[in-house]
């Protein structure tokens, strides 16, 4: 097992696994709405499969958010 | 300038900050901000705005006030239903301060008049729920070489972050809009109310912090809440070198109308 951090809480995972693996793993709900850093590094949607995580990353989900003005 | 005795009193609690003072009030005063949209982020960040005494505040809005409003766009109130956003928004700022002068445009921001309206501006704040003008936004900021902040709420959570040229953007975070109609909107999905205020009282004290050079200003940092457990987040960033507008190949070159629903984009020359 190793750890990694997601969204800033420890997380034991198996590897080898991919972004798109841990995006799956921690049932993101639409995974299409999040954008990804990997130790502070924005990561591609195209290299989702292909980024394969390590010992001690540090990933974080960024979700699209809206809100404010319901106008335009 | 030279205060009045009734603006010293006005402005006494931020004139008592060592860091802020007479000069940073004065920089306050004659500061010229625009605010696009008058909604749920746009109504706290323009009263908040407009007590500092924000010399200019410009407001972009193409909308009139709706009773669903009122749960969260505090600026209007319930006599102001069917009232156009922004003259509701001016009334209450010029009675909250008449020392603020009030610029509405009664339209929409779009690729077309966009950088035409911003280049008044010292800082632009986005108070806008839809990804097309959030992108839209961030391009035009970037290519006019305009101060930002970034504001967006959903359901219990929200975000923010500030762009001062030469740090992360918008895209240099989220690269392009998300798939249309995949992402809820407040008005699809629902919003607490309270966390609007949250969010836009984060955005005008950005603003403020801009204005008078006070502190650090949230950029780099994408600053996330979520409201059911009051945890924040701040999750670092930097220029992303494979941004398509300020990364080392931009592809994003011109000002561009996404249109929600469809995808599709018309382009309109910068």
């Amino acid at each position: 097992m190793s750890t990694i951090k997601v969204n800033d809480k420890h997380q034991e995972i198996e590897l080898p696994l991919s972004v798109s693996g841990i995006i799956q793993l921690n049932k993101v709900v639409q995974p299409g709405m999040v954008s990804v850093q990997l130790n502070g590094e924005f990561v591609l949607r195209d290299d989702f499969d292909s980024t394969l995580l390590k010992e001690a990353d540090e990933i974080d989900f960024l979700y699209f958010m809206g809100g404010g003005s319901d106008i335009f | 300038m030279d205060f009045t005795d009734e603006q010293i009193q006005r402005y006494s609690r931020h004139i008592l900050l060592q860091d802020v003072g007479v000069e940073g009030q004065d920089k306050i005063c004659q500061a010229k901000v625009l605010i696009i949209g008058a909604g749920g982020l746009g109504a706290p960040v323009a009263l908040y705005l407009a007590a500092a005494g924000i010399g200019t505040i410009g407001i972009i809005d193409g909308d009139v006030v709706d009773l669903s409003n009122l749960q969260r766009q505090i600026i209007h109130f319930t006599e102001d239903v069917d009232k156009p956003k922004v003259l509701s928004a001016k009334e209450k700022i010029n009675r909250l301060n008449p020392d603020v002068k009030v610029i509405t445009y009664q339209t929409l921001f779009t690729a077309e008049n966009a950088l035409e309206i911003i280049k008044d501006y010292d800082f632009i704040v986005d108070g806008t729920d839809n990804f097309p003008v959030k992108f839209l936004i961030n391009d035009a900021c970037v290519f006019a070489g305009k101060p930002f902040s970034h504001g967006g709420i959903l359901r219990f959570e929200g975000q923010t972050f500030t762009y001062v040229p030469g740090t992360a953007c918008y895209r240099c975070f989220f690269y392009g809009p998300p798939p249309a109609n995949l992402v809820p909107t407040c008005s699809q999905a629902g919003v607490l109310g309270a966390i609007a205020g949250m969010l836009g009282t984060i955005q005008a004290a950005e603003v403020l912090k801009y204005v008078t050079g006070v502190g650090d200003l949230l950029t780099n940092r994408l600053l996330t809440f979520n409201a059911k457990t009051m945890e924040f987040r701040t999750i670092k960033g930097k220029q992303n070198h494979k941004c398509p507008i300020c990364g080392e190949h931009p592809t994003v070159t011109e000002l561009v109308d996404y249109e929600q629903g469809t995808c599709d984009i018309q382009s309109k020359k910068k």
